[in-house]
Formats: structure tokens, C-alpha cells, sequence
């Protein structure tokens, strides 16, 4: 008898497996061996929270970090983040980081033959209110090449990372945009079998979010995992 | 009908951009209650070759065993000024290194109390989800730990950290005869 309540295994195909030959990193670095199964503890259903207190509220807009204005198209990507019951996660720490609007990142160990941009570092946080709402000010980032395969393009894309209530509910994933027409041929938004899941990596444009004169809005929520059923009672 | 949770994506290898403001490789300032430690390793992939972008997480519970997290619900006090949560990255060679201090016991299945231990997640270029695992102590209790338990005896020592003069090692291999055991925490 476990009297720790535990969290919900996902419905199948809807998360990636380690190993997806078509993304080629992954094959010297994913496990081989089955992992181990094994019950929930305490350690696993707690875990770190981050306060407002941390994050700056400036820290939201990505286009306000240096003396000028980055070059680019300005959007607000704004949403919830809740649980497979539809709760909230309040007060949660949501991450974020991307390239520029050329598709650069500001890393060294980016080489795309294409400009930084003094104005942008890409890198953003909030913590979620009450409601499990979030909202970043940023700019669209650019599609980019890279390595994996002939003329591989990664799609437009912002990395987001949250923890949510516990260690078991840590989750690192990516947004899309609408319409790209590099989604198809991108092994890392493919790497999941079930249509419908990884068409919910892709951002809906949004008019309510949208600012006049300022800035197209796309919405994204994100769904951490929920509680298992009732956990049974302690002895 | 329940939503379903997201899908995981890969951090990609410029997650220091956006997660480098919270790299933590230091968990217990002075003056925190325990046995200081020092642990360092290196995360090793399919080739044995360290893996520069690689980032390591840490939670754990206090000296006393426990965590500070509001479903600990132990008689036991949390420690102002200790939280337990470490980010590191791995360095050029595949490196990482933290100073904690080692947690005391917190209650397993069945009330059965685990050896001190502590949770890690592994992020890094080509995982499209993170590794879970755990960080044992060179310590008596690991023989009647729960979790270590279910861990085929073979495979056991991967997952307990070894003495070094100058502090405890334990790497992390993806893959071979020495791969680390990973738990499926149902992700």
C-alpha cells in the first residue's frame, strides 16, 4: 500500500520515446536498457517552487531588455497552464528561450550564418497567477538550419520549461506556430505518434490577445499531468 | 475525459539562454545543518563520450529528512534557507560538480523509511524527454531500501555514488554495460 498519491501515466502515444532514430542525437543518448518502474514516493510528488519574488516583471517582455527595440515581428504569447483535470497551476515558473528573428540564437555554439541582434537575448520568465495564466511580450523567432539531416530546417519555435506542483510533473516542451510549413518535415515536433498531441504543440493565433498597432497574439496552454485517482487510505 | 498532458520536446542545445539565470551548483550555504558534500561526475553517452549540453537537476529533502514542500506533511522542521533544488550544467568535457549536504531518511512505501537519496532529472541535446534517476549515498541503509530494491542487484551500484578522497563520484551513462538505471516515473 502506497499512501502517496501518485500521478497519472499518459495516454498512449502521446509522449515522445527516448530513442526516435529520425531525430539522430537521440540515438547515442537514450537509454537502452527498460527503465525501472517504480512506485510514487515522497520524493516525487514534491519539488521546487519559485515565487514571484524571483522573477522580475520586466522579465516577461523580451523586447525590452537592451537600450533599443529588437528587430522583428513583436507578438504576445500568452495562455494557462492547468492539469489534466483542468486545474489551475498557480503561481508556477514558466521559462523560456529562442532564437532571433533570423533564426539565430545568442550562443556561442550557434554558427548559423545569419546576424544576432544587440536588441534581443531571447530569454524570458514569468510565474503563472491564480488562474495558471502566463504572458510574454516577445518577437516571432526565424526558422533555421541545422545539422540532423540534407537541408534540415527547424520550424519556428520558442522553448518553454516548467516545473509545476512536483518533481513528477517537470516538464520541458516547445511551441509552434500556425501554418508552418516546416512542421511536416521536423523530426523533433514528429517524434510523438498521436496526431492530435502534437498538434497541440502548435500555437493558435488569438484576437483577444492581439494589440492593435502592436502585436499579433498566439495563444498557448499547457497541460502538466494530473493526480491519479484518489489515492487509498493510509493504514 | 480528462485533457491530456503536453508533449515533451527536447531542450535543444541553447537551453543556457533561458535556463542559465537559475544554475544553482551550490544547494547548502554555510550554516546549513548536515554532512557537507561534494559530488561530482560526468554524463556519458552511447560512445562514452561526455556530453557538453547536457543540464542536471537535483531535488532532495534536508538533513532531517525533510522536504520543503507542502506535501510533506512529516513532524519534522524545514530549514530556512534550504530548499534542495540544483541546476548544473555539464562543462565541455561532459562535467558537473555540486556541493549539498547529504538528506536524512524521508518514509518510503509501506511507511518503510528510504535511504537518504537524492531525485535528478537529465535534460540535454537529443533526449526528447528527461531522464529520471537517483543519487545514493555510500551508506548501510542502501541494502533495505524500497527503491534500490527493485533495481536488479547488478545494475544497483549505478545508481550509488562513490568515495573519492576529494568528493563523491558518480557519472551518469546513457548507455553500455554500466548504463545508470532510469525509473519510469510514468512521463
Amino acid at each position: 500500500m502506497n499512501p502517496v498519491g501518485g500521478y497519472r501515466a499518459p495516454y498512449p502515444g502521446t509522449q515522445p520515446s527516448h530513442l526516435h532514430p529520425p531525430y539522430v542525437s537521440s540515438v547515442k543518448r537514450s537509454p537502452t536498457r527498460p527503465l525501472v518502474q517504480i512506485p510514487y514516493t515522497l520524493s516525487e510528488v514534491t519539488g521546487p517552487s519559485f515565487g514571484s519574488e524571483l522573477v522580475s516583471p520586466t522579465a516577461c517582455d523580451l523586447t525590452r531588455q537592451h537600450k533599443g527595440e529588437p528587430l522583428g515581428e513583436r507578438i504576445v504569447v500568452s495562455g494557462r497552464v492547468i492539469d489534466e483535470d483542468s486545474r489551475p497551476a498557480a503561481n508556477t515558473l514558466v521559462e523560456i528561450w529562442q532564437a532571433n528573428s533570423a533564426g539565430r540564437y545568442r550562443h556561442e555554439v550557434d554558427q548559423h550564418d545569419a546576424p544576432l541582434d544587440p536588441n534581443f537575448t531571447g530569454c524570458g520568465r514569468a510565474v503563472t497567477d491564480s488562474e495558471g495564466r502566463y504572458r510574454f511580450v516577445t518577437i516571432r523567432p526565424g526558422e533555421y538550419p541545422w545539422r540532423n539531416h540534407h537541408n534540415a530546417w527547424r520550424p519556428a519555435h520558442i522553448h518553454f520549461s516548467l516545473f509545476g506542483p512536483a518533481f513528477a510533473t517537470r516538464l520541458v516542451t516547445q511551441m509552434f506556430f500556425p501554418g508552418d510549413p516546416l512542421l511536416p518535415f521536423d523530426p523533433i515536433f514528429n517524434c510523438t505518434a498521436d496526431e492530435k498531441a502534437r498538434n497541440r504543440l502548435i500555437s493558435v493565433f488569438d484576437w483577444e490577445s492581439t494589440q492593435p498597432m502592436q502585436a499579433l497574439g498566439y495563444r498557448f496552454d499547457i497541460i502538466l499531468r494530473g493526480r491519479d485517482a484518489t489515492p487509498m487510505e493510509t493504514e | 475525459m480528462s485533457l491530456q498532458a503536453t508533449t515533451s520536446q527536447t531542450v535543444g542545445p541553447y537551453f543556457r539562454i533561458g535556463l542559465e539565470w537559475l544554475y544553482q551548483d551550490n544547494l547548502a550555504d554555510e550554516g546549513v545543518e548536515g554532512e557537507r558534500v561534494v559530488i561530482r561526475g560526468r554524463v556519458l553517452d552511447g560512445d562514452l563520450v561526455g556530453v557538453p549540453d547536457a543540464m542536471v537537476e537535483i531535488w532532495q529533502a534536508n538533513s532531517r529528512g525533510k522536504y520543503a514542500h507542502p506535501a510533506d506533511t512529516q513532524q519534522k522542521l524545514v530549514e530556512p534557507g534550504f530548499q534542495g533544488y540544483g541546476r548544473v550544467p555539464t562543462d565541455n568535457n561532459g562535467a558537473f560538480r555540486f556541493i549539498t549536504i547529504k538528506p536524512g531518511p524521508v518514509p518510503g512505501p509501506e511507511g518503510k523509511d528510504q535511504a537518504p537519496h537524492l531525485v535528478i532529472s537529465v535534460f540535454m541535446r537529443g533526449l526528447l524527454k528527461r531522464l529520471t534517476t537517483r543519487m545514493y549515498f555510500p551508506d548501510a541503509r542502501n541494502a533495505a531500501d524500497p527503491i534500490l530494491n527493485l533495481v536488479e542487484p547488478i545494475r544497483r551500484s549505478t545508481l550509488i555514488a562513490k568515495c573519492m578522497p576529494d568528493a563523491l563520484k558518480w557519472d551518469i551513462v546513457l548507455q553500455g554495460p554500466d548504463e545508470t538505471v532510469f525509473f519510469d516515473l510514468g512521463l
